[in-house]
């Protein structure tokens, strides 16, 4: 023992330091990303996904009205306008948690509770009821959301905590709801999901037709609606189907993503292709197909991250995905889709939408203003 | 055994807080004079505050903080503050008297070295306001004078915001 405990000791001792020198420099290239605060929209949307995310909805105490929404929006927006850019929030007592923004952006959205406090007509309303649904309040609803974003937790957690300080003399916690997406891999690229499919491969990419409202009232040109949705995976009777059943679920491979028509993951699937038998290769309860939005323009923008709570005692997983949809028109582009994925998609067998929220976001803000600001000042 | 002198301490310095001072004229609540808004440093080049806050409170005591930047070649000093929201307003430090941590008016006010900052925080130097009347609620814009001695008064708008440190948390009705 003791002649190789030396020896160990040091190559273990030169592995370590080189690992943290690693890290270290990791730590630090994640850490000092800046993502602009203003702009024609709000960070967050467009933003090449960070790693790490947290949704907090607020419901607003019985007397937070105009006036009050006028004073908690600035102080949010000023937090958010300084921690994203690295700087300490007013009065931050933890200054140092906020140098490294790590890509921090913080995103906000007005659910039908906050026009109803204001007196104003909402844009937005609940999502139509969907027979495949199984929504708990605990997941759902919300009057005004905070999306948090960032390359490292500990920057999630701190914004996290000065917004939800700043705003509580004025709204309650309705949920939180954490997600992550793989650190690793390319900026941008399609992420993993816990059942191991590449998860939003095909989004628009024209965000001015597909995402950014452009008409209606003027206060919300510029901004773009969220609907949010809590999946449950039930990971454990997926384990049960085989690779052939799981492509056959969604109509893509697990390992490129491609569709089962083609090689590669940006192949366009063909939906008319049959196999020998005469049936479809990509079945007609295919994910894929259910899903597919014809025209590029009206296609949602997904921004998913994945969750993954506590482990129950007897070893079942709480896992699923924070589905994050961005679209100009939730009743145009995300309501059919929903319905046909609810009519019949074969993964309704393994997945449950548990939580349900629907929010605008409003455009972004000048220097000088403040989110809502055209809506509320 | 570790957090005990800490308590402690902070309760000493909310207890002893402004009352532990007899000399509240020294720095008390003047309003800027017209011969300290003729002076020769105009405010615009001379002294700025930079992320001016107030903490939130129902009524009576609470302060307010910022970092004051002096821009000049020469030292400035700021010797009163105003606000309509306050009657009585002093400039404070925070200092170890005999082991105990003591707020009490800053003899000759706060000095802002040329070139240079001072920051007001809580736990530091503040702007103590005594007699609030009105509550100030998060988000609200309260406004400030400070008088410069030799330089243009400096006006700024200070942010309400909830803030549960700091040993201006006094209760009301204390004397002073």
């Amino acid at each position: 023992m003791r002649g190789i405990s030396r020896r160990g000791l040091f190559v273990a001792g030169a592995a370590s330091a080189a690992a943290t020198a690693v890290g270290g420099s990791a730590q630090a290239s994640a850490g000092s990303g800046v993502e602009a605060f203003h702009g024609a929209h709000q960070a967050g949307v467009a933003t090449v996904p960070q790693a790490h995310a947290v949704f907090v909805a607020f419901d607003l105490l019985p007397d937070t009205g105009t006036e009050a929404l006028t004073r908690l929006l600035p102080l949010l927006t000023d937090d958010a306008r300084r921690l994203t850019q690295g700087r300490p929030a007013l009065a931050d007592t933890e200054p140092e948690l906020a140098a490294g923004p790590a890509r921090l952006t913080v995103t906000f959205g007005f659910g039908p509770g906050l026009f109803a406090a204001a007196k104003k007509d909402s844009p937005v309303r609940p999502l139509p009821a969907f027979e495949t649904d199984k929504l708990d309040k605990r997941w759902s609803g919300g009057d005004l959301l905070v999306q948090i974003c960032a390359d490292d937790s500990l920057t999630v957690a701190h914004a996290l905590r000065m917004i939800v300080k700043d705003a509580r003399s004025f709204a309650g916690v309705r949920w939180t709801q954490r997600g992550f997406r793989s650190a690793a891999g390319a900026p941008g690229a399609t992420q993993r999901n816990l059942m191991g499919q590449l998860d939003g491969t095909v989004n628009p990419t024209d965000l001015d037709r597909a995402v950014w409202i452009d008409d209606g009232p003027a206060w919300l040109r510029g901004g773009t609606t969220l609907v949010l949705r809590r999946i449950r995976m039930n990971l454990e009777t997926w384990d049960a189907a085989d690779r052939v059943a799981r492509e056959f679920t969604i109509g893509r491979r697990l390992d490129t993503g491609a569709p089962l028509t083609g090689r590669a993951e940006r192949d366009e699937p063909d939906f008319d292709r049959l196999n020998r038998l005469g049936f479809p290769v990509i079945s007609e309860y295919a994910h894929i197909r259910r899903a597919r939005t014809a025209d590029p323009g009206s296609r949602i923008l997904r921004r998913p991250y994945n969750y993954d709570e506590g482990v129950s005692a007897d070893g079942k997983s709480d896992s699923g995905l924070l589905f994050a949809s961005y679209q100009a028109d939730v009743e145009r582009q995300f309501v059919p889709v929903q319905r046909r994925l609810a009519e019949g998609d074969l993964l309704n067998e393994w997945v449950t939408t548990i939580g349900s929220a629907v929010f605008a976001i409003p455009p972004g803000c000048t220097a000088e203003g403040w989110i809502g600001d055209g809506l509320l000042a | 055994m570790y957090v005990r002198p800490a308590l402690l301490l902070a309760a000493v310095v909310a207890l002893s807080g402004c009352g532990s001072s007899p000399e509240t004229t020294a720095a008390t609540g003047a309003k800027p004079t017209a011969e300290a808004s003729a002076a020769v440093v105009p405010a615009a080049q001379g002294l700025t505050i930079s992320d001016p806050w107030v903490k939130t409170v129902k009524k009576g005591m609470t302060a307010a903080f910022g970092t004051l930047v002096n821009d000049t070649g020469a030292d400035l000093t700021v010797t009163a503050g105003a606000s309509p929201l306050s009657p009585v307003i002093e400039l404070h430090e925070v200092v170890d008297s005999g082991g105990k941590m003591v707020m009490r008016p800053k003899e000759g006010g706060f000095v802002v070295p040329a070139g240079g900052k001072h920051e007001l925080r809580p736990g530091g130097d503040h702007i103590m306001l005594m007699g609030v009347s009105e509550e100030v609620k998060p988000g609200a814009r309260i406004s400030f004078t400070l008088t410069v001695k030799g330089g243009a008064p400096l006006e700024f708008t200070a942010i309400g915001k909830d803030f549960a440190g700091g040993e201006e948390d006094y209760q009301p009705g204390m004397e002073h």
